[in-house]
């Protein structure tokens, strides 16, 4: 199907970037404008599900030119299920920031970068063309560079460094792939990439750039050996750039990998044995870094590399069923752990600190509020009937069914892991007595907030709860549209037959 | 031509990864420049370099007889170029930031987000 | 710098460059050039004049802050992106008026979308060197 306004979502926010823009400065009408743009990015992101859901994958060739050639924009099921993510993690971001960050940093501008990166996220699940996925991935990066340096502490600077370095060394590797890709087949839509990478012979080739890919998107979603950036710079920007960080940024290196692992480089054993071992090694570490550590910040960030390791376990196994599995986490895990990072910055906004040998008592003083925060911790672990669960159901459903017997060892392992740091952080932060707490963040704590204040902080935890326990209790449905997602992505057939026989439309 | 260009691109991604490993911050900025201009030529002759063949059709035929110098890796090298200026100008900004932060050029300095709990 | 061969020669570069730089932009469809290049000359012309006279100079004929020109010149491209959308073709198609203009040459919506890329490129250059020479 040709529908050319499934480019909405992206220009939509460029729009919302460039309107934030000229409100340079002024930041109650930018805090205003951001919440409500966001609103109407969300309804955006919905109809063009709906649409997806309703009437099939729907393409549309920038600039008019036929298939191959130009840059195609395919919205599959996949992608529209994914831009629907981000708008969500996208506007309870803007208004947990809203609350949340302090004039100075949102004076740098925090408000346009997040609808860039918000639009460079959307082009990412939209296109169909390799070169362009990269360009997407330049636009997030630049805009999340900026985001984690704003306010320029000393701790951020140091975590940039490190963040904008590995990530410019990922960039470069994507390249290098493309570049071969391309020398090899002389395409770089992907629809027609499927075809004709499965045409050369030269199999070692082909394992060679599939490599260089996987480098790449590893060190995007910080899978072992290539994550330690991660942990060194996710806990130092504030809570509102960690929520959007630790929802979205990650998970498009998924995305990207499940992706072109599906389509481009199907079927290759080769690759499928190199991924189960990062992914069992990257569950194992990310449990152990959350077991040792005490700052909140750096436990949620070190369980983000738990947790991919889990999607890429999926992506490993190669089987729909595993895929069911990938798709279903990573509904689940954009929304509770964007939940996640802003429930830590609201323990930070009320106890001001975030270590947890410091925190405590927080059952006591705030029953209601740690009752909301228990849904995201929990589900999390994926306690039945919470959303984290149905996901390991199919990890392990579809291991079995392939025999990779020690990658459901892993994936049981680390999800005790998991559910020990919850325990953990849960007896730590709110059933502990409080301790007397040394006043050491400085401005201004949650109980000196207006109750609009507090409600701004509290109403996107709240939503994002609501979401997280729909996936849980709604599981049969979310279960159906990871089966509809997965057996498009094993049988790209319909994919590549609805890329390729668009032709130039005439005026 | 292309055997020189594989010296050229070796040489690039050789001198960048050695100055990736230096310990020094503005080392490590130029190392990072050093491989994108050496990916940009691998770009540019993995896209088949032929000589003095524009990509343009006689006004009679309607599809290329002969070969043709293909146009898309120079698009592509083109879009990676104004892509890498942003990224490295960004860079540079930032590691003067670091410098007048922490006033140190050493990467072994900057491990503190590493080693507190 | 305080020469004078290079304040005087400066003085008359500036227009020169800014009237080449506007020259670049419009050959730019089916020639070497565009709005890319035409915005980098356009912003070399101003930091050549900001080495010959100082930034304080610079910034007061520069007028308004170069920050505005990205979103006025983002919100140009835009348009001229979504425009097909009004005769129900694909975005960033090219629609072209039919009679070439004098001196200009086609006009047509590829031109604008490198019109907005032109002012972006200056917008975001001024801002990166003003940024850059002021902590210096």
């Amino acid at each position: 199907m040709n529908n050319s306004w499934i480019v909405l979502p992206i220009l939509f926010q460029l729009v919302s970037a460039v309107v934030l823009l000229l409100t340079w400065g002024n930041i109650k009408i930018q805090k205003i404008v951001s919440i409500l743009l966001s609103a109407i990015g969300l309804g955006i992101g919905i109809w063009l599900f709906l649409l997806i859901y309703n009437h099939g994958i729907q393409v549309t060739q920038s600039g008019n030119w036929p298939a191959p050639f130009g840059i195609t924009f395919v919205a599959d099921t996949f992608g529209s299920t994914m831009v629907l993510l981000a708008s969500i993690a996208g506007f309870s971001v803007s208004i947990f920031a809203a609350g949340s960050m302090s004039r100075a940093r949102l004076r740098f501008g925090f408000f346009p970068l997040l609808h860039f990166l918000i639009m460079g996220l959307q082009g990412a699940f939209l296109t169909g063309d390799i070169f362009n996925l990269y360009v997407w991935f330049e636009v997030i990066i630049i805009s999340s560079f900026v985001l984690i340096t704003i306010g320029g502490k000393k701790a951020q600077l140091e975590g940039a460094i490190k963040y904008v370095a590995l990530n410019l060394l990922a960039s470069i590797f994507f390249l290098i792939g493309i570049a071969f890709l391309y020398g090899l087949t002389g395409s770089l839509n992907m629809a027609d990439l499927a075809t004709k990478v499965q045409e050369i012979d030269n199999k070692g080739l082909i394992n060679v750039t599939a490599s260089l890919f996987l480098v790449a998107f590893g060190i995007k979603s910080a899978v072992f050996p290539l994550y330690f950036w991660l942990p060194a710079s996710y806990h130092t920007p504030p809570a509102a750039v960690g929520a959007i960080f630790g929802g979205l940024l990650t998970k498009v290196g998924v995305y990207a990998m499940v992706r072109t692992f599906t389509l481009i480089f199907a079927g290759d054993v080769f690759l499928s044995l190199i991924l189960s071992v990062m992914a069992a090694l990257t569950i194992l570490s990310g449990a152990l870094g959350a077991m040792y550590h005490r700052h909140l910040g750096k436990i949620f960030g070190y369980l983000i590399i738990c947790h991919i390791g889990f999607m890429m376990a999926g992506v490993g196994m190669m089987t729909e069923l595993a895929i069911v599995g990938t798709v279903f986490y990573l509904v689940h895990d954009i929304i509770v752990k964007t939940n996640l990072f802003m429930v830590s910055g609201l323990i930070l906004k009320i106890n001001g600190t975030q270590d947890i040998k410091e925190l405590g008592g927080m059952y006591k003083s705030k029953p209601l509020l740690s009752l909301l925060m228990a849904i995201p911790l929990f589900s999390l672990v994926g306690i039945p009937p919470l959303s984290g669960f149905w996901a390991k159901l199919f990890f392990i459903k579809g291991g079995l069914e392939s025999k990779e017997y020690f990658l459901i060892a892993f994936i049981i392992l680390g999800s005790f892991l998991t559910l020990w740091v919850i325990a953990k952080v849960w007896s730590e932060v709110f059933w502990k007595d409080a301790v007397n707490l040394p006043k050491k963040s400085k401005g201004i704590f949650f109980h000196e907030l207006s109750s609009t204040g507090k409600w701004v902080l509290v109403l996107p935890v709240i939503f994002l709860s609501i979401i997280s326990l729909y996936i849980g209790f709604g599981a049969e449905h979310i279960v159906s549209l990871s089966q509809r997602i997965a057996s498009e992505l094993m049988n790209p057939a319909s994919y590549i037959e609805t890329v390729l026989s668009q032709k130039t439309i005439e005026p | 031509m292309e055997l020189l260009l594989i010296f050229i691109i070796g040489l690039l991604h050789a001198a960048g990864i050695y100055m990736l490993l230096r310990r020094s911050m503005f080392k490590m900025i130029i190392g990072l420049i050093l491989l994108g201009n050496g990916v940009n030529l691998l770009i540019f002759l993995l896209g088949r370099l032929v000589k003095g063949k524009p990509p343009v059709i006689d006004e009679a035929s309607k599809v290329f007889t002969e070969i043709y110098a293909d146009p898309v890796p120079q698009a592509l090298i083109l879009t990676a170029i104004v892509i890498g200026f942003g990224l490295q100008s960004f860079a540079i900004i930032l590691i003067k930031r670091v410098y007048k932060v922490l006033e140190t050029d050493d990467l072994d300095d900057l491990n503190s987000t590493d080693e507190e709990i | 710098m305080k020469s004078i061969i290079f304040q005087t020669a400066s003085k008359y570069l500036l227009p020169l460059l800014l009237l080449f730089s506007v020259f670049i932009l419009l050959r730019g469809h089916y020639l070497p050039g565009g709005g890319f290049v035409g915005g980098l000359m356009a912003a070399i012309a101003f930091i050549l004049y900001s080495f010959a006279f100082g930034l304080k100079e610079t910034k007061s004929i520069v007028k308004l802050n170069p920050r505005y020109l990205m979103p006025v010149g983002l919100a140009v491209s835009i348009l001229a992106a979504v425009s097909p959308w009004l005769v129900n073709l694909p975005v960033m198609t090219g629609l072209w008026y039919d009679e070439p203009l004098k001196l200009i040459g086609m006009v047509g919506s590829s031109l604008f979308f490198d019109i907005g890329v032109y002012l972006v490129v200056i917008g975001s250059t001024l801002t990166i060197m003003f940024s850059i020479s002021e902590t210096i």
